[in-house]
C-alpha cells in the first residue's frame, strides 16, 4: 500500500533533541594561588555571577571562586528555575526586577544558550484574603514598574487550560496574579555560562576546595584556610547559601538564618501540556514544564533544620496531593526522581546582603527558597559592592543590621513557598 | 516515615509533631535593660548547628506537650528526647 505523499507520518519527538550541544571546553581547573585580591566562597550561581560581573563591570580578575564540591552542584543544581520579580515591597521589587532585566539580556552577555523562556507565572489565590493580598501586590508591582495583572478564573483557564478552576474543590481558584515576563531557564547552562565567562576573564574557579577556617587581624579577614592550603585575600565574599552559618560560626559572628531542606521533583517526560508557571501558596506546590518535557514541581520547606540535602517523604506526598487536585491531568504521570537542597531561611523571607563585623568581608545569604531568580541581579550588585567597597543602593536595605533597627522587608507573602 | 519518641506518648509518626527550633533559649532576666541589639539576638538569632542540635518539638496531635530533643541535623537521626524539666544536654 502506498501512502498519499501529503500524508506525513508523525514520528515521536526525541526529548532534548532540540537542546544545544555542550561546548568542548568550559573552564580550566587551576591550582589555587597563594593570594587573590578577591576570594568568593561558594561556587554556585551567586558566586559565579559575582565573579563574572567583577571581571565584566569592574575589570577585577585576580579573583578565586572556592567551591567545596563541584561547580554549581548545590542549590544551583537543585532549584526549580523559576524567575519572576512580582514581590510586594519596593526594596524587593528593585533587586528582583533588576535581576529580571539582566535575565532578559543574559544569553547575549554570556554568549551561551540559557534557554530563558518568558512564559509567565500565575500565583493562584484560593481564599478571599489571598485575593485581597494578591490585588494589593499587583498594584504595588505596577507602581514599581513590574508587569503584573490580576486575572479572574476564566482568564486563568485561558492562560493555563489544565488548571482545575471548578468551584467544588478544597482550594478553589478565585483568581491569580499574572506576571507575563516571568519564566524559566536551564539552571546548569546558566551556571556554566557564568563560569565560562569568568574563566575566560582569568578568574580561578577552584573546585574540591573547602574553606575550613579564616585568618583575621583585628577587623579584617586576611585569608581563608582551605582543604587545599591557605589563601590570602584582599576581600572576601560569602556566597554559601545553606552553609553560611558554618562559615560565620568560624568567624565568630551570628547571622539569623536557619538551614532547611527544600524538596523538588520531576515527572517522566511528557508532551507539552503546561504553557506557563503556576504557583500556589495555600496548597504548597509550584509547577512548570521543563524544555525536555518533565513537569518540575517544588514543595514547601521541611519544618526542621537540616543539612542533609534530602527531606521527609510526607512533604512530597502532600505536595503531590495538591498538584493532582489543581491539575487532575497529572494524576497518572509517574514521578521520575525527587531531591532536596539546603536553603537558608531568614526571619523576614528576604536576603541578608552587605557588611559584617569584618571590614573586608561581605555577606550574601538568606535568599531562602528564591535565590535562583536573583542570580544575575545579586552578582551584579555584590560585584559593585566589592569593587567600590560601598554598598550598592539596591542591596543596602538588606543589611544584617535591619534585625536591630527593625527595618524588616517582610516578603512571606510573595516568597510563595511555605516557610 | 521517621518515628519520633514523645517522652509521654512513646514513638509516633513524624507528621504528629511540630518543630520548635533551638531549645534552651531563656527569656531575658532583665528585659527592660536590654539594648536593641540584645533584643534582636533574643528575637531573631538562633544557632544553626550542622551536627548535634538541641531543639524543641511539640506533639501537636497527641498530648500537645513540648519536649526537647537532640537531633543530628545532617542525618536527621534523633539521639535522645527529654522533658522540659530535664537539664540541658551537652551537645558539643
Amino acid at each position: 500500500m502506498r501512502l498519499d505523499p501529503s500524508h506525513t507520518i508523525r514520528t515521536p519527538r526525541t526529548p532534548g533533541v532540540d537542546l544545544p550541544e555542550h561546548p568542548d571546553f568550559l573552564w580550566r581547573n587551576p591550582e589555587p594561588q597563594r593570594s587573590y585580591d578577591v576570594v568568593i566562597v561558594g561556587g554556585g550561581g551567586h558566586g559565579l555571577a559575582t565573579a563574572h560581573y567583577l571581571a565584566k563591570n569592574h575589570g577585577i580578575t585576580n579573583v578565586a571562586v572556592l567551591e567545596k564540591g563541584w561547580l554549581a552542584g548545590g542549590n544551583m543544581a537543585r532549584n526549580t528555575t523559576l524567575i519572576r520579580s512580582n514581590y510586594l515591597w519596593d526594596e524587593s521589587a528593585a533587586i528582583y526586577e533588576h535581576s529580571l532585566k539582566l535575565w532578559e539580556g543574559l544569553e547575549e552577555d554570556l554568549g551561551y544558550p540559557i534557554l530563558f523562556s518568558q512564559r509567565g507565572v500565575l500565583n493562584l489565590a484560593h481564599t478571599l484574603q489571598d485575593v485581597r493580598d494578591s490585588v494589593r501586590r499587583v498594584e504595588a508591582n505596577k507602581l514599581n514598574g513590574v508587569d503584573a495583572e490580576w486575572v479572574e478564573p476564566d482568564e486563568v483557564r485561558k492562560i493555563c487550560p489544565i488548571v482545575n478552576t471548578s468551584t467544588d474543590i478544597r482550594y478553589p481558584v478565585l483568581g491569580a496574579t499574572y506576571q507575563p515576563r516571568a519564566g524559566i531557564a536551564k539552571h546548569d547552562y546558566v551556571a556554566w555560562g557564568f563560569a565560562r565567562r569568568a574563566d575566560e576573564a582569568g578568574i580561578d574557579l577552584i573546585q574540591d576546595c573547602e574553606v575550613t577556617g579564616f585568618t583575621t587581624e583585628g577587623n579584617r579577614v586576611t585569608g581563608v584556610r582551605t582543604s587545599r592550603g591557605d589563601i590570602a585575600a584582599g576581600q572576601v565574599a560569602l556566597c554559601a547559601a545553606g552553609h553560611t552559618t558554618v562559615l560565620t560560626d568560624m568567624l565568630g559572628f551570628r547571622v539569623p538564618v536557619q538551614s532547611h531542606p527544600l524538596q523538588a521533583l520531576v515527572s517522566e517526560l511528557l508532551e507539552p501540556v503546561h504553557p506557563t508557571i503556576v504557583m500556589s501558596n495555600a496548597v504548597h506546590v509550584y509547577v512548570s514544564q521543563a524544555h525536555k518535557g518533565e513537569l518540575v514541581m517544588g514543595a514547601g520547606v521541611d519544618s526542621y533544620n537540616g543539612y542533609g540535602q534530602r527531606g521527609a517523604f510526607h512533604i512530597i506526598e502532600r505536595q503531590m496531593a495538591a498538584a493532582v487536585e489543581l491539575f487532575p491531568v497529572f494524576a497518572r504521570a509517574h514521578l521520575l526522581r525527587s531531591w532536596g537542597g539546603i536553603v537558608d531561611v531568614s526571619p523576614d523571607a528576604s536576603p541578608i546582603v552587605g557588611r559584617t563585623p569584618y571590614d573586608n568581608l561581605f555577606l550574601n545569604c538568606g535568599w531562602g527558597t528564591g535565590g535562583f531568580k536573583a542570580t544575575p541581579g545579586i552578582g551584579w550588585c555584590l560585584a559593585d559592592t566589592i569593587a567600590n567597597n560601598e554598598l550598592h543602593p539596591t542591596v543596602a536595605p538588606f543589611s544584617l543590621d535591619r534585625f536591630v533597627t527593625g527595618a524588616l522587608v517582610d516578603e512571606h507573602g510573595a516568597a510563595a513557598v511555605a516557610h | 516515615m521517621q518515628l519520633i519518641e514523645c517522652p509521654w506518648c512513646g514513638p509516633r509518626e513524624e507528621v504528629e509533631f511540630h518543630y520548635g527550633g533551638q531549645a534552651h533559649v531563656p527569656y531575658p532576666d532583665n528585659p527592660a535593660e536590654l539594648t536593641d541589639e540584645e533584643w534582636a539576638h533574643y528575637v531573631f538569632f538562633r544557632d544553626n548547628t550542622k551536627g548535634r542540635f538541641a531543639e524543641r518539638w511539640n506533639h501537636t496531635v497527641g498530648c500537645r506537650r513540648w519536649f526537647n530533643a537532640v537531633r543530628d541535623t545532617t542525618t536527621y537521626r534523633f539521639e535522645r528526647v527529654s522533658r522540659l524539666d530535664d537539664p540541658k544536654p551537652v551537645t558539643s
